[in-house]
């Protein structure tokens, strides 16, 4: 898809008589067909989507991932994205992190009665544009409307079938003594961009949401290092700090981290600062972790730098054999503590 | 960042910890009076760092911890049937109450919001006229300032709907208590350098005078805390006791004339009752008879049964730097932050809560 396709699919919305979503377009009635007729079918069109089965039919051959995710963000604009960009690479990084590249997607809303057309529009234009760009296609989906007061204007679900790249080997069963850990790039954007907009919490700032596609990236590591690469996960909600505590404890081993050599730019550490948080336990959207066989670690970077999404991956530490189940921070001070699972949401503090 | 990174600086900090191992030669016990001190020395790793000889313990200034709990009580009574908003700093609404914490009471359906500025809640005021909104101002002279402006500015603009369920605590007082506790074991404080950077340093030198104790108003940052606890160490071994000020980039001696005036404006002093350690005369702010009508103690005048603490729960002595948090037999076991028996275990600024997200289980006592 090129650039020119891209913009003339981002606009312009088609008249439709209606500036709100009512229960009427989740009925499965005339309002439906109109919403998703003129709308939806339009934005997304292609071969199996076209059909307007009850399901899509094809075949795939080979070993596939299958996977699902639903997205409920507040708010669903946002500096650097929207809903239906997470939507998409959402899904499709949770493939490609299994080492799969992301084919077909499903699309289900859950649309809140008097969300405003227009913002509909957008969101189903930033799905198309982002499917586009990550080279899958949705090919079913289904749209439902509640009550005004039991959504939060949007809530989309993306399921995703992907084919799986031949030399994949990812999980916790590879990881191995004294592998190193990797990260893509910096860290926390996407949760202070977030932040950034929640009611009371409005501050200012240009630091946006980090979210994209990851596959294409997976695809080259895999492609050259094949089974060397041990282990990936995007270090979405919970942060980077829940992904190692995750490999700590189902993989077995202990994790050592070093605060100096994790990426984080100074914007964000401010607000992080400001507000409270610890920058480890903010959601990123298109940061991954990735471990390694040591061999091949600065290899694994390098490629990384040269790629739009790693251009600030780093080694950040090594799987140990000690203190399992633990993942345990060097800080820049020099001294050591342990890095636990966040209980709860993280809230800001007093002062 | 500006007057970050220098703080943060490793060689800087290996130098003071060279120092304080050259200058300590007998056991000595510190204590940091700021739950934000507490959470940086255990953030950093710094207590790892220190030598066996110096001993910290970590005081009450968690403004979360010591909000009693009747007024946790209260605050959650008027969220669910007051048909209030209750508006409240992050920390304060995963704290326990005797039956639920505001964040319970919101899963259920009471209006509770957290906000950052309490003039966020005049705002919220002014756009829900038929609404009651309150803002639940914890803290110590840090927070005071902000939370008598949010009173100034809905006074002057008229808004009604408005008040303040104020748990106000003061530095001064607390460590006073601390020292005349006959189990004290502090020999040293450090002072909370943002409490300072209202109030400054006038209120401190009458307690090192009549405690003969060193105080030494400190940052937050790790070589901030390594040099004041140098700073209190360097006396100690002196046998000398005076008021120092190691966070002097931030503090002025006299502390911050407009905030201070704001408090003055608003609030009175009062006598406080702190969880887990008791009442303590003269320790904490009450909204004034001038603005009475601000004050959801006396807006909302109800009278709810006072409820009994855990039992299980060693908080005051926690505050008070008696024990350590792997003291306590609960802790990590039946306490947890998610099922805290205590506020010292679930604010970010509680000793129980720092040692448990960032210490080793085994190296915790």
């Amino acid at each position: 898809m090129n650039e020119k396709n891209i913009i003339q699919l981002s606009c312009p919305m088609p008249g439709f008589d209606f500036d709100v979503i009512n229960l009427g377009h989740g009925s499965g009635g005339v309002l439906t067909h109109k919403l998703l007729n003129s709308g939806v079918f339009d934005v997304l069109k292609n071969d199996l989507l076209n059909t307007k089965h009850d399901g899509a039919v094809f075949e795939l051959n080979g070993k596939l991932a299958f996977s699902t995710d639903s997205y409920v963000v507040n708010p669903v604009f946002f500096p650097g994205g929207n809903i239906g960009e997470l939507a998409v690479n959402g899904t499709v990084n949770d493939l490609a992190m299994c080492g799969a590249m992301a084919k077909y997607l499903s699309l289900a809303f859950i649309l809140e009665e008097g969300l405003p057309i227009e913002e509909f529009w957008q969101i189903l234009n930033s799905i198309k544009k982002s499917a586009d760009k990550a080279g899958v296609q949705v090919v079913t989906g289904d749209t439902k409307v509640v009550e005004k007061g039991k959504g939060d204007k949007i809530f989309i679900n993306t399921s995703g079938i992907g084919i799986m790249h031949e030399k994949a080997a990812i999980g916790f069963s590879s990881i191995e003594e004294d592998d190193l850990i990797i990260i893509s790039g910096n860290i926390a954007a996407h949760g202070i961009a977030i932040m950034s907009k929640r009611q009371g919490l409005e501050f200012e700032t240009d630091i946006l949401s980090d979210t994209c596609n990851l596959n294409f990236t997976i695809k080259k590591l895999l492609d050259r290092f094949g089974t060397l690469i041990h282990f990936l996960r995007d270090a979405t909600r919970g942060g980077v700090a829940s992904v190692l505590n995750e490999v700590a404890k189902d993989g077995g081993f202990g994790v050592e981290i070093r605060q100096k050599e994790i990426p984080v730019t100074e914007q964000v550490n401010g607000a992080c600062e400001m507000l409270g948080l610890d920058p480890l336990y903010v959601a990123n959207e298109g940061v991954f972790i990735c471990i390694v066989n040591a061999s091949v670690a600065d290899a694994v970077v390098e490629i990384l730098h040269q790629d739009g999404n790693g251009i600030n991956a780093a080694i950040i530490g090594n799987i140990t054999t000690g203190h399992k189940g633990q993942v345990v921070l060097q800080s820049n001070i020099g001294g050591r503590r342990v890095v636990n699972m966040l209980p709860g949401e993280q809230l800001p503090r007093i002062c | 960042m500006k007057y970050l990174h220098e703080y943060r600086d490793a060689a800087v900090a290996d130098k003071y910890l060279a120092e304080l191992k050259h200058v300590v030669t007998r056991p000595w016990t510190i204590m940091e009076v700021c739950g934000g001190q507490t959470h940086s020395l255990v953030k950093n790793g710094i207590l790892s760092l220190l030598p066996d000889k110096i001993n910290m313990v970590h005081g009450p200034g968690c403004p979360v911890c010591v909000t009693p709990l009747h007024l946790i009580d209260k605050a959650v009574y008027l969220a669910e049937e007051k048909n209030v908003i209750l508006c409240s700093y992050g920390d304060m609404v995963r704290v326990p109450g005797s039956k639920k914490s505001l964040l319970e009471a919101k899963a259920a359906g009471a209006d509770v919001r957290i906000l950052y500025s309490p003039l966020e809640a005049v705002k919220l005021a002014k756009e829900n006229p038929d609404k009651e909104v309150v803002f639940f101002a914890v803290g110590f002279e840090t927070t005071a300032p902000a939370n008598a402006l949010s009173v100034l500015h809905a006074c002057r603009e008229a808004v009604m709907n408005y008040s303040i369920l104020t748990s106000h605590v003061l530095v001064p007082p607390a460590i006073e208590a601390i020292v005349n506790d006959k189990a004290n074991v502090v020999q040293g404080f450090l002072a909370a350098g943002h409490v300072c950077t209202i109030m400054g340093m006038d209120e401190y030198y009458p307690i090192v005078e009549k405690y003969k104790l060193p105080i030494v108003v400190t940052g937050f940052e790790p070589v901030d805390l390594l040099q004041g606890i140098l700073m209190v160490v360097k006396q100690l071994e002196r046998g000398e006791y005076k008021l120092e000020n190691q966070y002097s980039r931030v503090v002025r001696p006299e502390g911050n004339p407009e905030a201070r005036q704001v408090i003055e404006d608003i609030f009175e002093i009062a006598d406080r009752e702190w969880r887990g350690i008791g009442n303590i005369p003269l320790s904490g702010y009450e909204v004034n008879n001038n603005y009475a009508a601000y004050d959801a103690n006396r807006k909302f005048a109800i009278d709810l049964t006072k409820a009994g603490e855990s039992k299980e729960c060693i908080a005051g002595e926690i505050l008070r730097g008696i024990k350590k948090p792997g003291q306590c037999p609960q802790f990590g076991k039946k306490c947890t932050p998610l099922n805290p028996l205590g506020a010292p275990m679930v604010s970010s600024e509680g000793a129980c809560a720092a040692y448990y997200h960032f210490s080793k289980m085994e190296e915790l006592v």
